[in-house]
């Protein structure tokens, strides 16, 4: 029944950049205060007070305008969008209407079945948060918490250009990714730091004109966008077929129910009566604060995924695993830099060992209890053949443990490999005296029976002989025999 | 009779420095306030006098002033007029409270206003209509009417205003004082409460040019909590009052002589100019072509700013709440049906419709190109002249109540002092005659920045003339107004 029906999906995504102060006061935005803690006389709207801009949020604006290829204007204006609310104390939300700081852009991502997913944004723009209205506080009273009002957001809205839940859900991955290896936003989507609307309509033919949209607002996980788009699509669908007409309203997703449901019509759509903010000045941008954005933009993660599969070697997995976020790259960055030739090695334990232990520890990669130079370290040991890889995870638990370096543990430790040939010889002798029959059929020319030989050469040193110059000075004794 | 009644800065400042206790000589001008209240009805709160804390050296040590009452003083109630904030009181200090303050001067009253400054008679506040200290059955003009009324009552040698569309000037004029409107931007407007932020300026009352330039001196300046205060050096306003007018190009408007000023009214004004002409000023015929748009254009823009302005007075947080509101939308109408006054509703509704979907652009946005073409009229007419002049007003002060039942003629009064606030012009009223033996008041405009031009005009005309130092008949013996 869904084939011939085409879903148009549009996302307006709030990411709430991350400046210690707010956007146009200097009152903390830390997440979690106590209810009305950091609230300014500017963000409680005391009168006479007055929004000044913090170029903070101004600059983390623009790093995001120059990593999506948007046309940064020189001038961009704020507007006010007039509604009464109690947790909007001016009565008016300080926004970008007409004039956004940048304009068009476009992000890439690869969709599961390796597709290319090109998504268009129209803008970009600078606002402020409300606050809070805490309405199961109290009883028969609405409490308000200001803490989150004039925390700065940047509102990216894309073209309504994807089709699917799933390639929604693609560009808001590769979206939340950007905006975390950017350093603009925290990301993390229970605090409400990456929030989305989503905007969908269907329609018979993707030549047919745009049908009439529904949108749901503040669906706050990817799985929720999904679910929400995918409700959405049908609930649409179904009502087309029905003969219904769809009309233009805003929805909520219930997370309870996964569906959605009405909240208010085209009809009773506030009118916000924009008009440029006169306490403002218009911002201004010199080329001098563009070349310094420029100057500050990171390589960004479809530059650095390019860079560890085609200068590295790296496979595509690997290289998507490594840059989901900078830090992890950063990390893996410094760990390969030390050990030339030997990035795959360092790829596993970065992905492998280290990300377990992190994952166990919940811990993020920037806590890790083994720095980066110290995870080289331990790697230098395995790549020079001091120690077997079987051996260098107990060196790591050690060092995850204790915070020693792994030279440290493998000396205390005596875990160093015998890579000694007399000393490994005389072991090969002993092992072969004791199984003269096994080493009379390897003579013999049954290979089968090499690995046995080899474990039991294994057993005698403990695991710390070199394995492959076990092999060779095997082959040799057994010649020598002969 | 107090022997400081009527004396200026210097006065004041001989006698505090040869007075036993400067703070009890201050104090009589409280005394002066008290026993004026029965008659003028210009203080609104008479705080409690602040001990000086001041270094003695400051440039405004121990000097009494009134301050309009909706500059935000901390821990003294602010009320602007309005039953809305009939108990409010701020927890912080305005810029311009901040630096009177530093400077030394001492709060004695928190003068009577137009509610939100919204009105040219003073008789829109909720604290009832100030009276002219000329004619106590006549208006003092607004909004700054009570700062007005004090100085000209001798009570306080200045005090504070602030101008949107003339609030300090037409008050001075109708009062016989000189009143001081600066350059856009000039002085902060933080803790200012706000009526139409892009008209805005605060403003100075004294006797005479030369202490406006004194108070100005102190409160202008560049401030990081407005965003629209410029960042430029401070003229020495003091000493351009010694510059007089020989030389000086003196433009004059002939639609600022249009056929509704009262010819008696204009004899004055052109009496005065032959003075300046004889004093070594040149006179030179202009045009401005579109200031009589300039009435429309002010009350589109006005009320559009007031309408987001005063949103914030919602009963939410702080002010006037209306009681026992079954649900939002009856707390939000109730509060403000019942906390602000005819004309403050009035202005927010023009405001909300100017501003609203489908009307934007034929008014506010037309309004803004109008005000375009009235600032380039000014810009015009200033490549040629120093200072533009002619009468403050049409005429001299109207009895109260004679013009509340038409506000559209109350506004076309505002004819020749709106225009110069869409152009953010600096401008000063200085007393120039008397007519039915009310005040006449001669405005002298000057070009964005050009206070010094403005001020050496000023007081180069006062320093040939004594209409500045014409005093009201004394209030009849029982003292008591009907």
């Amino acid at each position: 029944m869904t084939a011939q029906w085409q879903a148009v999906i549009g996302l307006e995504v709030h990411v709430q950049l991350a400046t210690q102060s707010k956007i146009f006061s200097g009152a903390a935005t830390a997440y979690g205060a106590e209810p009305n803690t950091q609230v300014s006389f500017v963000d409680a709207a005391l009168p006479g007070t007055l929004p000044v801009l913090n170029r903070g949020a101004v600059e983390k604006a623009l790093r995001f305008g120059l990593a999506v290829g948007g046309s940064i204007d020189r001038q961009s204006v704020f507007a006010r969008k007039n509604y009464f609310y109690p947790d909007l104390p001016k009565g008016y939300q300080i926004s970008q209407y007409e004039l956004p700081i940048v304009v068009g852009g476009s992000l890439t991502t690869a969709l599961d079945d390796g597709r290319c997913l090109v998504v268009a944004l129209t803008r970009a723009h600078l606002e402020e948060d409300a606050g809070k209205s805490l309405h199961d506080a109290f009883q028969a009273a609405t409490g308000i918490d200001l803490n989150r009002a004039g925390t700065p957001l940047l509102e990216v809205v894309s073209e309504p250009c994807m089709h699917s839940a799933e390639e929604a859900v693609a560009y808001l991955k590769a979206l939340h990714q950007l905006v975390r290896w950017l350093g603009i936003c925290d990301g993390n989507m229970q605090e409400g730091s990456f929030r989305c609307d989503v905007n969908v309509s269907v329609r018979r033919h993707e030549n047919d004109p745009l049908g009439t949209r529904a949108e749901v607002k503040n669906v706050n996980s990817f799985r929720f966008v999904e679910k929400a788009i995918a409700y959405e699509i049908e609930r649409q669908i179904r009502a087309n077929e029905h003969g219904e007409k769809i009309v233009q309203e805003t929805r909520l997703y219930d997370a309870a129910a996964h569906r959605t449901r009405s909240m208010r019509s085209k009809e009773d759509a506030l009118d916000y009566r924009y008009f440029p903010d006169p306490d403002l000045p218009p911002l201004r941008l010199t080329e001098a604060d563009l070349e310094a954005a420029r100057a500050a933009l990171p390589e960004l993660p479809a530059a650095c995924h390019q860079r560890f599969t085609q200068a590295l070697g790296l496979s595509a997995y690997d290289a998507s695993k490594l840059t989901e976020e900078r830090a992890l790259a950063e990390y893996f960055e410094a760990v390969q830099s030390t050990l030339p030739g030997h990035a795959k090695l360092a790829a596993n334990w970065v992905l492998g060992e280290l990300a377990a232990r992190l994952n166990d520890a919940q811990l993020v990669i920037g806590q890790s209890r083994i720095s980066a130079s110290a995870l080289a370290g331990l790697l230098t040991r395995i790549a020079d053949h001091s120690i077997s890889g079987k051996i260098a995870k107990d060196v790591f638990a050690s060092m995850w443990e204790s915070g020693s370096s792994a030279d440290a543990i493998i000396a205390e430790r005596g875990l160093g490999q015998i890579s000694d040939d007399a000393a490994l010889s005389i072991a090969i002798a002993q092992v072969l005296s004791q199984f003269p029959e096994q080493a009379a059929k390897l003579r013999g020319g049954d290979e089968k029976i090499r690995q046995f030989l080899i474990g039991q050469l294994m057993k005698a040193t403990q695991g710390k002989a070199n394995p492959a110059q076990l092999n060779t000075l095997l082959r040799q004794a057994l010649t020598d025999v002969k | 009779m107090n022997a400081l009644r009527f004396a200026d800065i210097n006065g004041w400042r001989q006698a505090l420095l040869a007075a036993p206790s400067a703070a009890a000589l201050t104090a009589s001008s409280q005394a002066m306030a008290r026993a004026s209240q029965a008659q003028l009805n210009a203080c609104i709160t008479l705080p409690e006098l602040a001990s000086p804390t001041h270094a003695t050296g400051a440039a405004l040590a121990g000097i009494p002033y009134a301050h309009k009452d909706l500059f935000c003083t901390r821990g003294i109630r602010t009320t602007a007029g309005s039953k809305m904030l009939s108990t409010f009181v701020p927890p912080y200090d305005a810029t311009v409270s901040a630096r009177l303050a530093d400077a030394g001067a001492v709060l004695i009253a928190k003068s009577n206003m137009d509610e939100f400054a919204m009105g040219s008679s003073n008789e829109n506040s909720a604290f009832g209509a100030v009276r002219n200290p000329w004619d106590s059955d006549r208006v003092s003009g607004g909004s700054s009417g009570g700062s007005a009324a004090l100085v000209a009552a001798g009570v306080v040698p200045f005090a504070t205003g602030s101008d949107t569309g003339g609030s300090v000037r037409q008050p001075a004029a109708f009062c016989g004082v000189t009143g001081f409107k600066p350059t856009y931007g000039r002085v902060s407007r933080y803790g200012m409460i706000a009526y139409a932020s892009s008209l805005d300026q605060a403003g100075v009352i004294a006797r005479h040019a030369r202490d406006c330039a004194e108070v100005l001196q102190q409160i202008a300046g560049f401030d990081p909590r407005d965003a629209t205060s410029v960042e430029r050096p401070l003229d020495d306003f003091r000493a351009a009052c010694d510059l007089g007018v020989r030389g000086l190009r003196i433009g004059v408007a002939r639609e600022l002589f249009s056929a509704g000023v009262r010819p008696a009214v204009a004899a004055c004004v052109r009496a005065a100019l032959a003075q300046l002409q004889a004093a070594g000023g040149v006179l030179v015929d202009i045009e401005l072509p579109r200031l009589p748009l300039s009435i429309p254009a002010y009350y589109v823009i006005a009320p559009a700013e007031a309408s987001s302005n005063l949103a914030r007075y919602d009963g939410v947080r702080y002010g006037h709440r209306a009681n026992a509101a079954s649900d939002l939308a009856e707390l939000y109408s109730r509060t403000r049906s019942e906390g602000f006054g005819t004309e403050v509703k009035r202005r927010i509704l023009v405001g909300t419709f100017v501003l609203s979907a489908g009307y934007y652009d034929a008014y506010y946005l037309r309004a803004q190109q109008v005000r375009r073409l009235i600032a380039e009229d000014f810009a015009r007419a200033f490549a040629n002249v120093d200072v533009i002049a002619g009468p403050t007003t049409p005429d001299v002060a109207f009895k109260l109540g004679e013009n509340t039942a038409d506000p559209l003629a109350m506004y076309a009064a505002d004819i020749n002092t709106v225009a110069v606030n869409l152009a953010g012009l600096p401008a000063i009223s200085v007393p120039c005659g008397l007519v039915d033996q009310l005040p006449v008041g001669l405005q002298l405009i000057g070009p964005a920045w050009g206070e010094c031009k403005v001020l050496a005009a000023a007081a180069a005309y006062q320093s040939i003339t004594d209409w500045h130092q014409q005093r009201p008949p004394a209030p009849a013996a029982s003292g008591s107004p009907r």
